[in-house]
């Protein structure tokens, strides 16, 4: 078959050559929006049924939704948009997806190259306004190079750490008139790029030895082990080393979080305990972690006893903030397997007793119970009990997104995610209005499964518009909003350091009724007011297994999220509540 | 310190502002660039001078070969190497003043390449320091214009920086 397709030569155009290698390159779905530069471009999606297109109503939606179903199935998301305004609305999904190493490839529209320098009608240099937001980003200057270049693209956007890369295309080349033979390459070799694979042995060993002689060690984790595949291999270490786990934001669902061995997530609004043993640890085995602000407030503050063993596939992420006592630059896999491999052969035993007093230890902090949640009277909707129900309701089964603010942290500590690639959020830029679009792309690489996103209402009405997209591909998202009336994660900050001066954050007055607005839009639509009816409704909602269903419950306007490190602190420096403090 | 990194570039358009746009991005300083296609017609080389310490430039070096575009680069003051830069300099050259810079441009070894009544052009080659230290010299004279090219270097020794 193979030998066959290469003996025939296939004539075909640029535009028709772009659908086609994406098509040879295993795309099943693209996500965009049409205009004048990318015309020819969709004749040809028009004339072939291999390439499923997406019709959003906003090209930032394109990429969130690109974005979520790259996070969803590890496979890269595509995005195809216009010039100009079509380019620029894309920008803050592809910013999105760099900052947490999302594989997408966006293709954008361009001008005639004849017109390109001109201030041509709809001209923006995207290659240039993009440059540092992506991976990598081409400018196809002849149509026989398109081939080559999507290869390229991909190859570039999926490897390494991943991340988005921009092809952008003058109209010109893609003209249906002018055919050129067609041909996808098998590989591609870029002399100027390659993929760190296996970890340097030496440093392996080292960082064995110290992890066999720790005392009170932590396994840190984040995102590159999500897209890294590396989620068995971290439970195998962890299990046969009984050292805790704790995951980033980015890092949810790596390792089980109803795993005894799981301390919850740590940082900025991680639980006690393991801000507490990540300071008082004496190791800590940093796997696919950036050394985030978020996570670890002061610098200088930083774990002081503990020698830092970082894990990344990009060497620059290494004693980036943190200095490392030994760097490994490897794939997460090859350098966990490595690991265990060393750790089997060892001479050398875990050392139990200490590790047994470690546990006690933490133990201890977690009696704390950092995120207990009180129960208000009256029949007041708390937020995180909201994320509780929906935890019991989906079994914690569900793929769950969500946009930015005080909502995000209540999913992020309350559903227990016990596998990888189910928790989508927008960690490291923070993009309110990722959440929904990102649920959409969830539930198209997923039919059958459920997709619910968490919001605020706040973010929800910065992509709210595709209400529409999910009508007309029939996607029965569950949307939940914690509707608390203002800008909450806003509000929370002016209330701790700015005297409660609610200055543009709240909202109360002008808010629309979203029951209508989803019903205006051809969806459900559900208020819950009341604790005592938040599991009856919220079940009521995912029994409308073909329906999208906007649920909209009004939770405890004052509500703060905690723990909450204290700004200049070290990581065991934390709000408990709000007149606790550590 | 003050570092001076050399780059295999690809010849490509758009890959210089990828390189300037890393420095201006990450808050790195460039206190000098030079850029010219090699030999092979594919590289470009690039040279640019830049100050920080070690932990900056360990960033900066590695942010740099992240790029797609950087095929190779080298920090050439982490070994003897030899750094030159060329200086067109313009200068009043009048009654005593006349003399005085000439002596002083052959002290320097320059060399006066374009002459009129009352102006020399001035062309000097040498580490950064010569230069400086030839504006130093010549303080006492109105100097109209100054064009330096910003630094240029490759190691000692057998080590190169190719393909
Ligand atoms: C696009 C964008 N603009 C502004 C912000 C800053 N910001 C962070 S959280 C937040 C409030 C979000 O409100 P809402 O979606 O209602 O969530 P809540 O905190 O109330 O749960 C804002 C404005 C942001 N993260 N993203
Ligand atoms: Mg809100």
């Amino acid at each position: 078959m193979t030998a066959q397709r290469s003996m025939k030569v296939e004539q075909l155009s640029g535009g028709e050559m772009l659908i086609r290698a994406l098509h040879d390159e295993g795309v099943e779905m693209i996500y965009g929006y049409p205009g004048g530069a990318v015309l020819h471009i969709y004749d040809a999606i028009f004339n072939q049924d291999k390439v499923e297109h997406i019709l959003v109503r906003h090209e930032q939606a394109a990429t969130h939704a690109a974005d979520g179903y790259a996070r969803a199935t590890g496979k890269p998301g595509v995005v195809l948009v216009t010039s100009g305004p079509g380019a620029t609305n894309a920008v803050t999904g592809i910013a999105t997806a760099f900052m947490d190493s999302i594989p997408m490839i966006v293709i954008s529209g361009q001008v005639d190259s004849s017109l390109i320098g001109s201030d041509g009608f709809q001209e923006t240099d995207m290659v240039g306004i993009s440059r540092p937001i992506v991976k990598h980003s081409f400018m196809v200057q002849n149509p026989e190079d398109i081939p080559m270049v999507v290869k390229k693209a991909f190859h570039i956007a999926t490897t390494g750490r991943p991340g988005p890369v921009v092809i952008d295309i003058p109209k010109d080349v893609t003209d249906p008139n002018k055919k050129f033979k067609y041909h996808y390459p098998e590989s591609v070799k870029l002399r100027s790029y390659s993929v760190p694979g296996k970890g340097h042995t030496g440093q392996i060993k080292k960082a064995v030895e110290i992890l066999l002689a720790a005392k009170r060690p932590v396994i840190y984790t984040g995102g590159g082990v999500v897209q890294g595949n590396g989620s068995e291999l971290l439970r195998e270490l962890a299990r046969k080393l009984d050292f805790p786990v704790t995951n980033t934001l980015m890092g949810l669902g790596a390792y089980p979080a109803t795993d005894r061995q799981f301390l919850g997530m740590l940082g900025m609004h991680g639980t006690y305990e393991a801000n507490m043993a990540m300071h008082f640890s004496d190791v800590v085995l940093g796997i696919g972690v950036r050394f985030d602000d978020r996570v670890t407030n002061a610098v200088s503050k930083f774990c002081p006893g503990a020698k830092i063993l970082h894990v990344d596939i990009d060497p620059a992420s290494i004693s980036k903030t943190v200095p490392a006592d030994v760097p490994i630059v490897g794939s997460v896999t090859c350098v966990l397997e490595e690991m265990l491999e060393l750790i089997k052969l060892s001479e050398t035993r875990v050392d139990k007793k200490s590790i047994d007093l470690w546990w006690s230890q933490i133990d201890g902090w977690r009696e704390k119970d950092s995120l207990k949640v009180t129960p208000a009277d009256n029949d007041i909707i708390k937020p995180q009990q909201v994320i509780q129900s929906l935890y019991e309701i989906t079994k914690g089964e569900a793929y769950v997104s969500s946009d930015v603010g005080q909502h995000q942290m209540f999913a992020a500590q309350y559903y227990k995610f016990d596998e990888p690639r189910r928790w989508i959020n927008s960690g490291g830029l923070g993009t309110m209005g990722f959440g929904f679009p990102a649920a959409m792309g969830v539930q198209l690489a997923f039919p059958d499964a459920v997709s619910v996103c968490v919001t605020g209402e706040g973010s929800f009405q910065m992509n709210l518009q595709e209400l529409a997209t999910c009508l007309q591909y029939q996607l029965p998202i569950k949307i939940v909003c914690l509707n608390n009336q203002a800008l909450g994660m806003v509000k929370q900050w002016q209330d701790m350091q700015y005297g409660g001066r609610y200055s543009h954050s709240t909202y109360a007055e002008s808010l629309p009724d979203f029951v209508k607005l989803a019903e205006a839009y051809g969806h459900v639509g559900i208020r819950i007011e009341k604790l005592s009816e938040l599991n009856s409704k919220l079940a009521e909602a995912f029994a409308l297994k073909d329906r999208l269903v906007f649920i909209d419950v009004m939770v405890d306007p004052m509500e703060h999220v905690y723990p909450m490190a204290i700004k200049g602190g070290a990581m065991k420096d934390m709000y408990l509540s709000k007149t606790e403090r550590t | 310190m003050r570092h001076i990194i050399s780059i295999l570039l690809e010849n490509e358009p758009g890959a210089l502002s990828r390189v300037v746009g890393l420095f201006s991005q990450r808050n790195y300083n460039i206190e000098s660039l030079t850029v010219a296609p090699t030999e092979d017609r594919t590289l470009s080389r690039l040279t640019i001078t830049t100050v920080g310490d070690d932990r900056k430039i360990e960033q900066i070096t590695k942010h740099l070969n992240k790029l797609i575009d950087v095929v190779k680069l080298v920090d050439l003051t982490e070994g003897a190497h030899i750094e030159r830069e060329l200086m067109l300099i313009k200068v009043k050259a009048t009654g005593a003043q006349r003399d005085e810079v000439k002596r002083t441009a052959d002290i320097f070894r320059g060399q006066i390449v374009d002459v009129t009544n009352t102006i020399y052009s001035i062309q000097l080659v040498g580490t950064s320091e010569k230069l400086d230290g030839f504006l130093a010299a010549i303080s006492g004279t109105t100097v109209l214009e100054v064009a330096r090219t910003g630094v240029s270097g490759i190691s000692r020794g057998e080590k190169v920086l190719s393909v």
